[in-house]
């Protein structure tokens, strides 16, 4: 031990004994172990693959849908065996990562990204970034998307700038057990909201006082989409150009007094499946791929059914998930053909088997669907053929402003459900706030309101 | 193994000396005991609280997912299954994610102690003017949202090539660990007295010889406990490495923040999974934080 | 990066014993040293961190405070700036007082100490995304608190974490973190507690002091530099908690980086986030200053 009696000098000024050369040695371990450690930095340059992307002629999808773990392993499946030309390496991500990912990506004009999918708000923001997709459009004629949805994605100035990739829509899942307290001669599968009200009220008194009905208003819960989708156009007919009206107030007054039928947990609810399947709530309305584990296991004891309709008909809301290629791309035209590929009417098909997203194309539903789709694609089916049934978009054309438009409904519903303030005042302050953002951005209104082109959209 | 040699003075083996005996008179003899019990009661009660946790996560992560949803849920382990655990590590890129995880936190934790221990013992010896702006500096990162840096500092690595490697989010995550190491090292070179460096350097040693030798060795357990931050800060850190990646994800970054709209049985698997590499890297250096905790006493 | 390098140390001004044998090198040996954190700092960092203010204060026309307006326009600010203080003033005194207690009964080498040590800094493994998961799991309605009520027959259940129930909302916050957080605490006060030399204390014990005065007038003094270390640490890293608020109560118990990431990732408006990160940033480096100034160690001077 050389260091020994140097140290061991020194460290007789404190305490005697042979402490200084044994630190020594910890210390000597300590590099040691840190050198060993240090090691596969050498060899791995860089860091080792998370996602497939090493493969040879390998191109990077960004997406944000199928990121819970098993949806991406079956997607994954589906990207392997179904599209052909070479490995695409699928990273799904928060939305956060994927705005972050695009924007920094294309500003510094190093897109290593070949291909991203995301629902319409997830791209929307970023329609300037995107390749104009026109000519792909056109060559997919045969896929007969319908016009509402390929009107979906022409973002920027009529061009398109994603190709139609999935749908989906919301639709009310039910236990059998809460039937018992459906009042007598109603229909499940053609509510009313009024008697929507009156189950759930009877339903929870029948269960001790617990409530049975959740919304997922969580964090990351979708209920927004509830009153700009169904409990608005159901009650106005519009979702802006009537955001003020009496019949919006009324709609909202109904809201109130639903809320206080509903489980308060449900403000802490992301996706409705995991308080349905824990038997937290019996009743839930939420997006089909969130509530499709629910009836998973026992699909005999679970009902799908329609959302309830209200004086101006069925409010419902159509979910786009679209397929767009970066400006600057790389292999721009291997991820043409991955959007070729996926809009086809087996993989779309297959889609649906696996992860419960239905097609945009033209492709009759085979009847060998897992018994959860099944029952998911019967309420579908039932809700966009209902007699006076009104599709509502989700917003359209408002770029990055989506999440703040879409925020200004859910502060409508936490200062009117959870602070109890009046509506009309609600109502007022909120329009004002919307206007300030439609006022900025002048696009025509989307559906249900009044399609009118040059119109600008904004709260009378 | 080294360690082994010098070990018995310094480890404080469960049969060592009890706590309220040495150096009291007899006569305090049953108050002495009435404080050892408790002193026990007390690390106990804190023992329940700090590990209960975890023994939750660790026992939803080995349920079926069927009786997470129970109710009541059980509180000990009765329907152990390892199913979601398997289907969690068979994922894509976990593996890979692991050892890309390991080699982040290892390169953070170089980098950041050859730069923040310099710098520690500069903030601790030295009364310079610029000692505390630089030590708000150093926090300036830190006080910043990482999702409102996110965007800009990708910008930067993309430009530098760098984006997409395991080295950006290194640095990225030195640069988070920079403080705490700077900040905890000086707090523990304050302690080391001056006149063992000088009586060093009184014996021929050069001032970095003398600070290799003499101050190095007293201040390892500050040492190693801006070792345990970096690494565990590197470990855990989510929201950056997601943007500063795409192919190359670190584990959490990787898990963590896909897994939080899966289903609870595989958030709680990832949860569990994330922490037992963490426990292992505290564990080996818990012996270097306490390394002076015997020295004085003998 | 004001003043750390171009505020040239001085170290002649305040020379002790040490330094005035110190070979006088060409450049100050504090440059040296600190320096290379510098450089690193500034090539990556500076540029980001300039980018991320100037947002704040930039619109679609050039230099705007419409983004300043907006953010104290909106209700859910003022809420999250009181909840963010309301935490940082209950959480931090709390934490200190635990981690302090648990220093000390290590410190009184109890049986199985190593092992109750390393199971104190277990919540240091944990992220703050898994730590929100398993406090969610633990207050959550069907969760394992009201589980091992029911099974202990009282009640079937109570609504912790619903909106109308702010006090157990904060309860659970409050507990959540002070179980993440204050393992770091503990490991600082720990690597503290290593120099100082019981010794002292025990001179102290023997002239018979009690164990409070001990504490105040040896123990305490000596762990002064741990102890204002981990403060500036933990306020500055308890003013960027959210991720364990989030999980466990959504939006119903708003925190200022909370805000900042919802502006960011939901609503998509940098400048507003930007804005609200100004806000953080400027808290936490005046809480920094302060610290800095008001528990300058005076026992520091003769160390030098």
């Amino acid at each position: 031990m050389a260091p020994r009696t140097r140290s061991g000098t020194v460290g007789t000024l404190r305490s005697p004994g042979s402490r200084p050369a044994l630190r020594l040695d910890r210390r000597r371990l300590l590099g040691l172990g840190l050198t060993a450690g240090a090691a596969p930095l050498l060899t791995a340059c860089g860091g080792a693959s998370t996602s497939g992307s090493d493969e040879e002629g390998a191109i990077t999808f960004l997406s944000t849908q199928f990121t819970p773990v098993e949806e991406r392993r079956r997607f994954e499946q589906i990207l392997r065996e179904r599209v052909p030309g070479g490995a695409v390496a699928y990273n799904p991500v928060e939305g956060n990562v994927f705005a972050s990912t695009i924007t920094s990506q294309v500003a510094a004009n190093r897109v290593q990204i070949s291909l991203v999918g995301g629902l319409h708000g997830d791209l929307a923001p970023h329609a300037d970034r995107f390749e104009n997709l026109d000519e792909l459009m056109a060559a997919l004629g045969d896929r007969r998307f319908p016009p509402e949805i390929a009107a979906l994605g022409r973002l920027s100035g009529g061009a398109t700038t994603y190709v139609p990739w999935m749908q989906a829509s919301y639709v009310l899942a039910v236990h059998k057990r809460a039937l018992e307290w459906l009042p007598s001669g109603v229909d499940v599968q053609n509510l009313s909201y009024d008697q929507f009200l009156t189950w759930v009220t009877a339903a929870r008194r029948g269960n001790g006082g617990r409530p049975v009905f959740g919304l997922p208003c969580g964090p990351k819960g979708l209920y927004h989409r509830f009153f700009q989708g169904y409990l608005l156009p159901s009650f106005t007919g519009g979702q802006i150009t009537t955001f003020r009206s009496p019949e919006a107030i009324q709609a909202w007054r109904y809201l109130a007094e639903l809320w206080a039928q509903t489980a308060p947990a449900s403000t802490n609810f992301d996706s409705m499946q995991e308080p349905l399947q824990r038997g937290e709530v019996l009743v839930a309305w939420d997006h089909v791929a969130r509530l499709v584990n629910a009836p998973a296991g026992k699909p005999d004891d679970w009902v799908m059914a329609p959302a309830p309709r209200g004086p101006k008909g069925l409010g419902y809301m159509l979910v786009v998930a679209g397929l767009a290629i970066p400006r600057g791309a790389p292999e721009a035209d291997r991820a043409r053909q991955v959007i070729e590929a996926l809009t086809t009417p087996e993989v779309q098909l297959e889609v649906l088997r696996r992860n419960a997203f239905f097609p945009v194309v033209d492709a009759p539903l085979p009847a060998d669907l897992p018994p959860a789709i099944a029952l998911e694609a019967e309420a579908i089916r039932r809700q966009q053929a209902a007699e006076g049934a009104i599709v509502a978009l989700p917003p359209v054309g408002l770029g990055a402003r989506d999440g703040e438009v879409s925020q200004i409904f859910k502060n409508c519903f936490t200062e009117i459900c959870l602070d109890r303030r009046p509506v009309p005042q609600v109502l007022d302050r909120q329009a004002r706030e919307l206007n300030r953002i439609l006022d900025e951005l002048a696009v025509p209104c989307w559906r249900p309101d009044p399609v009118g082109a040059g119109q600008p959209c904004r709260v009378p | 193994m080294s360690r082994g040699v010098g070990s018995p003075p310094h480890r404080r083996s469960p049969g060592g000396p009890e706590p309220g005996r040495r150096g009291r008179p007899a006569g305090r003899g049953r108050a002495a005991r009435r404080r050892g019990i408790a002193l026990h009661v007390a690390c106990i009660a804190v023992t329940l609280f700090m590990g209960l946790p975890i023994y939750l996560i660790a026992l939803a992560a080995l349920s079926s997912r069927e009786s997470l949803n129970r109710f009541p849920l059980p509180l000990v382990p009765s329907d152990v299954s390892v199913e979601t655990m398997r289907v969690f590590l068979e994922t894509t890129g976990v593996v890979a994610g692991f050892q890309n995880s390991v080699e982040v936190g290892l390169l953070s934790l170089v980098l950041s102690l050859a730069l923040g221990v310099p710098a520690g013992y500069a903030v601790a010896r030295y009364a310079f003017r610029g000692r505390q702006p630089y030590q708000l500096f150093l926090l300036l990162t830190r006080a910043l949202p990482i999702v409102v840096l996110s965007v800009p500092l990708a910008r930067v690595f993309l430009a530098t090539g760098l984006y997409d490697t395991t080295y950006a989010v290194a640095l990225l995550h030195t640069a988070l660990a920079l403080p705490t190491t700077v900040l905890i090292t000086s707090a523990i070179f304050v302690a080391v007295p001056v006149e063992h460096e000088e009586a060093a350097m009184v014996f021929g040693a050069t001032a970095p010889v003398a600070f290799v030798r003499v101050v190095l060795p007293q201040a390892l357990p500050g040492i190693a406990a801006a070792a345990i931050f970096t690494f565990v800060t590197s470990w855990n850190e989510v929201l950056g490495a997601a943007v500063l990646t795409l192919g190359r994800r670190t584990l959490p970054a990787q898990v963590l923040s896909t897994l939080a709209d899966s289903p609870l049985a595989f958030r709680f698997a990832g949860g569990f999974a994330l922490v037992v590499p963490a426990l292992v890297f505290i564990a080996f250096m818990r012996r270097y934080l306490l390394n002076m905790w015997g020295t004085t006493l003998r | 990066m004001p003043g750390a390098v171009t505020t040239a140390p001085n170290p002649a001004a305040t020379g002790s014993g040490a330094r005035r044998r110190r070979r006088r090198a060409r450049i100050p040996a504090p440059v040296l040293l600190i320096a290379p954190s510098v450089v690193f700092l500034a090539a990556l960092f500076l540029w980001p961190i300039g980018v991320g203010v100037a947002q704040a204060f930039t619109g679609a026309d050039g230099a705007t405070v419409a983004h300043l307006r907006r953010m104290v326009d909106d209700p859910y600010f003022w809420d999250a700036a009181r909840n963010t203080a309301l935490l940082i003033v209950v959480l931090i005194p709390l934490q200190f007082a635990f981690a302090l207690a648990m220093a000390l009964l290590l410190r009184e080498r109890p049986r199985l100490s190593s092992f109750y040590f390393y199971v104190w800094c277990v919540p240091l493994a944990i992220s703050d995304l898994a730590a929100g998961l398993v406090w969610l799991a633990i207050f959550a309605d069907r969760g394992y608190l009201n589980s091992l009520l029911a099974r202990l027959g009282l009640g079937d259940g109570y609504a912790w974490l619903s909106y109308d129930n702010q006090a157990t909302v904060f309860l659970a916050v409050l507990l959540a973190e002070l179980w993440r957080a204050t393992s770091l605490v503990l490991v600082i006060v720990v690597a503290g507690l290593q120099n100082v030399p019981r010794d002292y204390d025990e001179a102290a014990a023997v002239f018979g002091a009690t164990y409070w005065q001990r504490l105040r007038h040896v123990i305490l003094p000596q762990l002064r530099p741990s102890l204002q270390v981990a403060l500036i640490l933990r306020t500055i890293l308890g003013l960027q908690t959210f991720a364990v608020a989030q999980a466990l109560t959504g939006r119903n118990f708003p925190l200022l980086v909370g805000e900042t990431y919802q502006w960011y990732v939901m609503l998509r408006n940098e400048g507003v986030a930007a804005a609200i990160a100004l806000v953080i940033l400027v808290a936490s480096i005046g809480t920094a200053v302060v610290y800095l100034r008001v528990l300058r160690d005076p026992a520091a001077g003769s160390l030098r």
